[in-house]
């Protein structure tokens, strides 16, 4: 690690005012990736602004739409507490890594890394939720744009996550035998105006809705509907843990164990 | 009787002061005044080094020293502790190993410099603007290719990458070539003995010291036989004689054969201790680790099971790729050779057997002993090849297994060892119980109902441990002996002392040892205390690996002891103005046969340091005895393994349903322990079995380098498991009958995991799988059933 300096604002205004006095500062959530990072000696931030020290970014609460808002701050464990409204994310909040990990790792701080192998960006393309941030509003369709790439601008901090809630959902993730993260994960909601289908952990891209999948189920929701299909195998990522043909047919596999599960 | 005597399952003592984080490591090790050393080392597999431009880093903050390896130029190079003698006679050959690299770096992980600072954080600051001079060299990582003419040497004045070609027994080779030849049937099958990273919990870490006002010498480092290093660092490296040079492995957090070599780090610091007269510490990261401890297994075999025409083993012919990695660790040269090859008649009487290992030097990390240690890749390509045969000829497996098993003992095999006991019916019985065999029918078709597929593996295992005798090992190559040493101290109130040259570093010594002092002496196991990890105060020992500490190390305890009992007895004669030859001691009293005079054992051990009424003129004062024993043979621990996997026919998953192991340890000291040592092999096995995958790249970049690639067991991969130890059959020729049971585990697993998932795979039509190399991955799994 090092050396670096570290600020601990209150409100979300200061921390968008010590992250915009340089671009060498860097927001830090729960560390959860930032912190062995850094061990690595593979960033050198000049200081780091801690988000956890901002109230308004934490906790659970319904709109007016019936959509639950959960803080960027928020930690997983507390994810998978509270929101009881909408059981497939509180599951999904509960398989993410381990209770050390998911007392420290937040919701803003994994979808602003957007790795693809996470989960949460899953739940959030799965379920066209809103991330909204200091400054705006961004449909999840809008937001995820590739391997550790968002529609956040410099500075931007995530703020709250909005997640309408599905009539039914279920997430469904092959561990990575190593770091448990998702080799595969697949999150399927049923909305009333339609099925999502998104798959973390298995392509080049990042986090994509597998749309195929949505339109058959569309007109068919269950596992049949989806019998001997998964999504091409070019754009999949590939590695010691699986090939990209192997992925591909774990997409299939875990979208169809989702319908089967979801409540 | 004695409290906690042989037999108890007395809980560790030592387990106190770890569980409650008061353990004393060699990182809790601090020197006033120490300074840091960080290595910089090679981020390519292979180059030639130009040069190594420092001067950027020598003016940073905090800076003291930083050295290359023009610095150890007049130092002897780390030195390996076994030649090999190939096919034709001729010594293996032997590269240099400097303490930093000169001329070329051979692997990721290979050390150029040294920065030594003030702080951890400025030595590895300083580090970062040391500038290398590398010119890239392809690198040599595949074995076979390594041995193609003309191919990249890793070693420019090697004659190519063939450190041997070893036969064995090379007599015999034509003799197997004929029987192969006129078989009834033949079962060929290639595999790989997947490489692993050892991962022990803590860390290597080395703390040199020097006093200039003495000229002593002091390392403090992990390991798990600080007496081999003191004679190799001393002897071959730094040329420090033994008097001046004490080396000090305090408590140890796991080795697995890992922490038994010299490395260059221990030289290191050692080295500059006396060059800066300061302290100097290295503290390895877990990313250092991975790509500097030394690895394990790495074989790529073909082995060739030959059958009469009634399913009797004929002849078994292997030929063997060892890799070597890039230089030869402390006893790399002997895993693949005496402690692979003299296992290949495994628990059968197979008439001729000839086993080929040619080792090879590739731009790796060097891989040397890991837990088992040559004997897991012999029982994995035997037990793997008879399961495949057993299917070709469409018999039963264990039935397969015991027509061709020994069964009367003494029994010499044809690779040139002498099995004293075993009763491998037996612990095949036994397995069958604990493993509820007969239930296996029943616990399918319930997989099945829940979509499962469901396998059944079986195997067998011998292992030579004890190691070693030390006549026999010289004779094939080893550059030490192998016995082991113990000083019991018996104080004047009748406490004890126990000084070892075993090494405890999770084994539970510090709890077994003193069962054996308590039961020979008749006396309370907690009047026994051990000590062991430093040279000053411990006789010459040669530590702990090869499962090789209670039936060497305990059997210098016992002859310690029975010094101790005819001195007692003698005092005791004296104090009873009786005849020695009447004294018997029992719960410790020394007491008169045929009497009602006795003297207790507090009474005899205050004699023999107050010596008022004492025999002087016949008898020395004090009571201290040390024995050095050498074994006659190595002990042969044998057992019967079975395993029960469900296979996830979508992904390729495997879980492993349960697990059972029935062992022949011979007698046992503290079952408790030794149900645990069983424990962590099997999950070591399984480990290797179905997570541990150590990959490296075209390129000679380590893939799996971190946890997030590299999958150790976790609770949730092993089940709960079936383990019995009733079946013994006690070692013949050490005085305690053990055999010892530290390897066993992680032997014996592996196969049985195989056997199981392609059991599983078969029973559901897959039947063009009949192998699927380690680890079984569910992306392996998957791939294999996809035809």
């Amino acid at each position: 690690m090092y050396a670096f300096d570290i600020e601990r604002p209150s409100t979300v205004s200061d921390a968008v005012k010590l992250l915009k006095e340089s671009d060498e500062n860097q927001p830090l959530s729960g560390g959860q990736t930032l912190i062995p990072t850094l061990k690595q000696r593979l960033a050198a931030p000049e200081k780091l602004i801690s988000l956890t020290g901002i109230d308004e970014m934490k906790g659970i609460c319904e709109d007016d739409d019936g959509r639950l808002c959960i803080g960027a701050a928020t930690c997983h464990a507390d994810v998978a507490a509270g929101a009881g409204k909408y059981p497939a994310l509180a599951a999904l909040a509960r398989q993410i890594g381990d209770p050390a990990v998911r007392n420290r790792g937040t919701l803003g701080g994994s979808l602003a890394n957007n790795d693809p192998s996470a989960c949460y960006p899953s739940a959030v393309l799965g379920s066209g939720a809103t991330v909204v941030t200091n400054s705006r509003e961004i449909a999840a369709d809008d937001y995820f744009q590739g391997m550790f790439a968002t529609a956040l601008e410099e500075g931007e901090i995530i703020t709250e996550v909005k997640f309408p809630v599905p009539e039914k959902a279920c997430y469904m993730k092959f561990e990575q035998p190593a770091s448990r993260f998702a080799l595969v994960g697949v999150f399927v909601a049923k909305y009333a105006d339609g099925v999502r289908v998104a798959v973390t952990g298995a392509s080049e891209e990042g986090v994509f809705r597998w749309t195929e999948a949505e339109e058959k189920l569309n007109s068919d929701f269950s596992s049949s509907a989806l019998e001997g299909m998964s999504p091409p195998a070019d754009n999949m990522i590939s590695d010691l843990h699986g090939s990209g043909a192997y992925r591909a047919h774990l997409v299939g596999v875990m979208a169809r164990r989702a319908v089967d599960a979801a409540h | 009787m004695p409290k906690d005597g042989i037999g108890a399952s007395t809980k560790r003592r030592e387990d106190v002061r770890f569980l409650t984080g008061n353990g004393n490591y060699t990182d809790d090790i601090n020197i006033r005044g120490q300074a840091y050393v960080h290595f910089l080392r090679s981020d390519v597999a292979h180059g030639t080094l130009n040069g190594v431009d420092t001067s950027a880093a020598e003016g940073m903050p905090g800076v003291i020293r930083i050295f290359t390896g023009e610095d150890f130029a007049e130092v002897g190079g780390i030195p390996c502790g076994w030649q090999v003698t190939d096919r034709h006679g001729e010594p293996m050959q032997e590269p240099a190993h400097p303490v930093l690299a000169r001329g070329k770096v051979r692997h990721v992980g290979d050390p150029i410099a040294a920065v030594v600072a003030e702080t951890r954080e400025q030595a590895r600051d300083a580090a970062e603007a040391i500038m290398p001079d590398i010119t890239d060299l392809p690198p040599v990582m595949d074995m076979k290719e390594a041995l193609k003419d003309g191919a990249t040497k890793v070693h420019d004045d090697l004659t190519s990458n063939l450190c041997y070609d070893w036969g064995f027994v090379e007599e015999n080779k034509g003799a197997v070539d004929e029987a192969i030849k006129n078989a009834a049937h033949v079962t060929t099958l290639e595999l790989v003995n997947n490489r692993l990273v050892p991962n022990a919990m803590e860390p290597r870490v080395a703390v040199g010291d020097y006093n200039r006002s003495t000229g002593d010498h002091t390392l403090y480092t992990t390991s798990q036989n600080p007496h081999v290093i003191r004679l190799l660092m001393g002897a071959f490296v730094l040329g420090i004689p033994e008097h001046k040079l004490r080396v000090v492995a305090p408590d140890v957090g796991g080795g697995f054969g890992s922490k038994i070599y010299h490395y260059a780090e221990e030289a290191f610091c050692t080295f500059a201790a006396k060059a800066l007269n300061r302290p100097v510490k290295w503290t390895c990261s877990r990313s250092e680790a991975f790509i500097s401890d030394a690895h394990g297994r790495d074989h790529v075999t073909k082995i060739e099971l030959a059958l009469d025409a009634d399913n009797n083993f004929t002849a078994v012919r292997t030929e063997t790729y060892a890799n070597m990695g890039a230089y030869l660790s402390t006893f790399a040269p002997s895993i693949p050779t005496w402690l692979h090859g003299t296992l290949m008649a495994g628990n059968y009487k197979t008439p001729n057997i000839y086993v080929n290992v040619k080792a090879v030097f590739t731009n790796t990390v060097p891989v040397d002993a890991y837990r088992g240690a040559g004997r897991p890749e012999a029982t994995y390509q035997l037990e793997r090849v008879i399961d495949k045969a057993a299917r070709e000829l469409g018999v039963d497996p264990i039935a397969l297994r015991r027509q061709n098993f020994i069964t009367e003992f003494p029994y010499a095999t044809p690779v040139a060892v002498e099995y004293d006991t075993g009763d491998y019916n037996a612990t095949m019985d036994k397995l069958s119980e604990i493993a509820d065999l007969s239930g296996f029918e029943a616990r399918l078709q319930e997989s099945k109902a829940r979509g499962k597929l469901r396998g059944l593996g079986v195997n067998c295992y011998i292992e030579a441990c004890g190691i070693a005798p030390s006549n026999l090992v010289g004779q094939l190559g080893a550059r030490a002996g192998l016995y082991e040493s113990a000083t019991v101290r018996v104080n004047a109130t009748g406490g004890i002392t126990v000084m070892t040259g075993s090494h405890s570093h999770g084994q539970g010594h510090e709890t077994a040892f003193p069962q054996v002092v308590a039961e020979m002496l008749g006396i309370d196991a907690s009047m026994v205390e051990i000590e062991h990890g430093d040279t000053a105060n411990t006789p010459m020992g040669m530590g702990t690996y090869g499962s090789r500490s209670i039936a060497v190390g305990g059997s210098a305890m016992v002859r310690a002891t029975e010094k101790i009992i005819a001195k007692t007895k003698k005092i005791a004669a004296h104090l009873l103005e009786a005849s020695e030859a009447d004294i018997e001691l029992k719960d410790g009293q020394f007491s008169v046969a045929g009497t009602d005079k006795s003297v207790a054992w507090g009474d005899v051990t205050l004699a023999a340091y107050v010596p008022h009424n004492y025999p002087l003129e016949d008898l020395e004062p004090g009571l201290e005895e040390t024995a050095f024993y050498d074994p006659a043979n190595f002990t042969y621990p044998s057992g019967a393994y079975a395993c029960e996997v469900e296979v996830d026919p979508d992904t390729g998953k495997v879980t492993i349903e349960r697990f059972a192991a029935a062992d022949d340890f011979g007698n046992i000291i503290n079952p408790m322990i030794v149900s645990g040592q069983v424990h962590g092999g099997l999950a070591q096995g399984i480990g290797q079995a179905l997570l541990e995958q150590c990959s490296y790249d075209s390129d000679g970049q380590l893939l799996s380098a971190s946890y997030m690639d590299y999958t150790m067991p976790r609770a949730d991969d092993v089940p709960f498991y079936q383990v019995d130890h009733s079946c013994q059959t006690p070692c013949t020729h050490n005085p305690l009958g053990v055999k010892g049971c530290g390897e066993a585990g992680a032997i014996g697993s592996p196969p049985a995991v195989v056997n199981a998932v392609v059991d599983a795979l078969q029973r559901a039509g897959h039947s063009n799988v009949t192998h699927i190399d380690m680890p079984l991955t569910p992306s392996r799994v998957w791939s294999a059933m996809q035809g």
